[in-house]
């Protein structure tokens, strides 16, 4: 495993191992053709990566903190946890650090209008803020399932001047809502930019959403030295399409004392069926433009999938983690809808911040991992968002109309 | 000769243009599928191609992701397909049947597999939208141990140079898809359509099928004019989901009734 060079994943055809890829009808092969072009040209060019890191300064408030929970960490009585806060970058969540880097690809292309895919609304959210901010014309593609579990969101995009989109078409949810706005991109492509939520879909958006993302383990490792004044023993993220998870992770693959785990959705439970789980449950299978573990039937249809967190609710995964799964790197595992709320509760009572549930299903895992470990041992949660976006649906959980 | 082979070497010498008719199995209802196959066969289609329900067509229109998705409802499968193409073959051996899906199910099959089985129903082609030349190896050495015709799409964003590669992986035919975006979208241009098949057509021999927004007779006489054939497809799944719920005999009737009027279009050039 050492002898990895992680930084030359994926290699050109977009491949991690037998992962990634670009599985797409030739309609669309022009349009990432083009994509890639420009992000391999601009990714290293000093003026571009010079307004990214500006706009992380200064729009979005990085870096983030990480904060040493003493609280929450005396009480579980293991390792130390620290949790990374990209719940307090601007918008709530890390989906920002994405969006805002596509945006400036679409910017210095001179393309007028964006689309995006969302399931939760944060990365909707986030790609009506930049829209925004730059005069882009912008349309959101959301599953309708979602647009009624998810209805501050949907008004917050509108206040930003962007259309939501509702897709009424297979399961109404984040994966359709995916292929509604790729089949926007195909007919557009002239002058559309597809700002991609997570890093999944089509080569080169695994690898570009991984390297806007990176900034969180950038800046965590940094951190942690500083703080902690050693690397940290565990790193704990939550996974959907895995953007998240593999920004917090990738700075940290060469380092091979840390260890990893990405923690899936297991909804009601995996022996139940009804989950979002397919790194924990599911079979190598081709979806959304690239080969990833998948939540599959016996013939091959993809199948709907169950979580409490709107985020997580996606059959595939992006494919450099079924990659580290396969080469055993990080530790995939998951954790059921009643383990997150519970967490959601915890870490509202005892650190006064309240996490989104996507996010709260990577602190329950860390609840059962630090008793675990030795109190001189130090965790990283990632904090990917926050929850005022759920408390609608924790409330409803609770009997309560807010 | 290859059926596909053999029917293109027929039109030719009839001095005729093909006619393409695309349906999605098990849409609207299972037992429709047959019946209207040897309709559009009686009413002078060339090549059927046979969509395989898939859950997420990314690449089709409002029109056909609802065929799949009414198709879906009766689990129809790519064995349950399998299946049908060799109850077609009991009475036709002749009409070329091209399977036209996504790569997921026939992964799940296995390459393998799966083309040893369509070989062994009678299938005689396969176009697998999401498998561009840069991922279809594993496909196209399975098909090509066993006869199958591998069929691709060329867009109008395809440059030459990419083309020239796809045309070197494919055989059969190549499909050209007249516009920018989904099936059953907007309006085809046929001026567009016109430059862009007189730079495809000196890169190969096999004969190039244009589709994609052909919906009605005046079009497909149109585009017929400067391709080797059309392929329709909207336009029957829209009239077919129109029927869901009559008697299969009926929709396979109605669909005839397309199918004769593109033929007598195309066929009056
Ligand atoms: C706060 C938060 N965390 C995590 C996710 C899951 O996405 P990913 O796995 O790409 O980080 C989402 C998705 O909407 C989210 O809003």
């Amino acid at each position: 495993m050492s002898d990895i060079d992680y930084s030359s994943f994926p290699n050109a055809a977009g491949h991690f191992g037998p992962y990634g890829g670009r599985f797409v009808s030739e309609t669309l092969v022009h349009a990432l053709d083009e994509l890639e072009s420009i992000y391999f040209s601009l990714k290293d060019d000093p003026s571009f990566q010079a307004e990214f890191d500006k706009d992380m300064a200064h729009y979005v408030g990085r870096p983030s903190p990480l904060y040493l929970a003493e609280r929450w960490t005396r009480e579980l009585g293991g390792a130390q946890i620290y949790l990374k806060r990209e719940d307090l970058n601007h918008t709530g969540a890390h989906k920002v650090n994405n969006t805002i880097g596509q945006a400036l690809l679409a910017k210095f292309t001179g393309k007028t209008r964006v689309i995006a895919e969302t399931g939760a609304g944060q990365h909707g959210v986030a790609t009506a803020t930049v829209a925004a901010r730059l005069g882009l014309k912008c349309r959101v593609y959301m599953g309708l399932d979602d647009i009624k579990r998810q209805t501050l969101n949907v008004y917050r995009m509108k206040l930003l001047g962007a259309e939501v989109f509702p897709v009424t078409s297979g399961s109404r949810t984040l994966k359709d809502a995916m292929n509604e706005a790729m089949r926007d991109w195909a007919t557009n492509v002239d002058d559309t930019f597809y700002i991609i939520g997570t890093a999944a879909g089509p080569h080169p958006y695994p690898q570009l959403v991984r390297d806007f993302q990176s900034i969180i383990g950038r800046e965590a490792r940094r951190q942690c030295l500083a703080q902690a004044g050693k690397l940290p023993d565990a790193l704990i993220a939550c996974v959907g399409g895995g953007s998240n998870a593999i920004g917090l992770f990738h700075p940290f693959l060469t380092d091979e004392s840390v260890k990893m785990y990405g923690v899936e959705a297991g909804g009601l439970g995996i022996e139940t069926g009804k989950h979002a789980a397919p790194l924990s449950k599911g079979i190598p299978g081709v979806l959304h433009g690239n080969r990833t573990y998948l939540m599959e039937d016996e013939n091959g249809q993809i199948i709907e999938t169950h979580s409490v967190s709107a985020g997580l609710d996606y059959p595939g995964v992006g494919p450099e983690h079924s990659w580290l799964k396969d080469i055993g790197r990080v530790n995939y595992v998951a954790i059921n809808d009643d383990e997150a709320l519970a967490a959601f509760r915890k870490l509202t009572l005892t650190e006064g911040i309240m996490p989104a549930l996507e996010s709260s299903h990577a602190v329950a895992y860390a609840e059962k991992l630090a008793p675990t470990m030795s109190k001189d041992q130090v965790i990283i949660v990632n904090l990917s968002g926050r929850g005022d976006k759920d408390i609608h649906t924790v409330a409803a959980l609770d009997g309560i109309t807010v | 000769m290859s059926r596909i082979q053999q029917r293109v070497a027929e039109a030719k010498a009839a001095g005729k243009k093909l006619l393409v008719a695309y349906i999605v199995n098990g849409d609207p209802q299972p037992e429709v599928t047959l019946p209207t196959m040897h309709e559009m066969v009686a009413k002078g289609v060339d090549v059927i191609e046979l969509g395989v329900p898939f859950s997420d067509p990314m690449a089709e229109g409002p029109v056909i992701q609802k065929g799949h998705e009414r198709a879906l409802v009766h689990h129809t499968s790519l064995k349950g397909t399998l299946e049908l193409v060799k109850q077609f073959r009991q009475t036709n051996d002749k009409t070329p049947i091209v399977l036209m899906g996504y790569a997921n199910p026939v992964e799940r099959f296995g390459y393998q597999a799966f083309a040893t089985a369509a070989a062994d129903v009678g299938v005689d082609g396969l176009l697998t939208v999401d498998l561009p030349p840069e991922e279809v190896v594993i496909l196209k050495d399975a098909l090509d141990a066993v006869g199958l015709d591998n069929i691709f799409l060329l867009a109008p964003t395809t440059t030459v140079a990419r083309a020239q590669k796809i045309a070197e992986h494919a055989s059969g035919f190549l499909y050209y898809v007249s516009l920018k975006g989904v099936t059953g979208a907007g309006h085809l241009d046929v001026e567009d359509v016109k430059s862009k098949l007189a730079a495809f057509g000196q890169l190969t021999d096999l004969p190039v099928c244009v589709g994609f927004g052909i919906k009605d007779p005046t079009t497909a006489k149109a585009v017929a004019q400067l391709a080797d054939g059309v392929v329709v497809g909207s336009v029957l799944v829209e009239k077919m989901g129109s029927l869901e719920g009559q008697p299969a005999a009926a929709i396979a009737t109605a669909v005839g009734e397309i199918i004769g009027g593109m033929r007598a279009a195309i066929d009056s050039l």
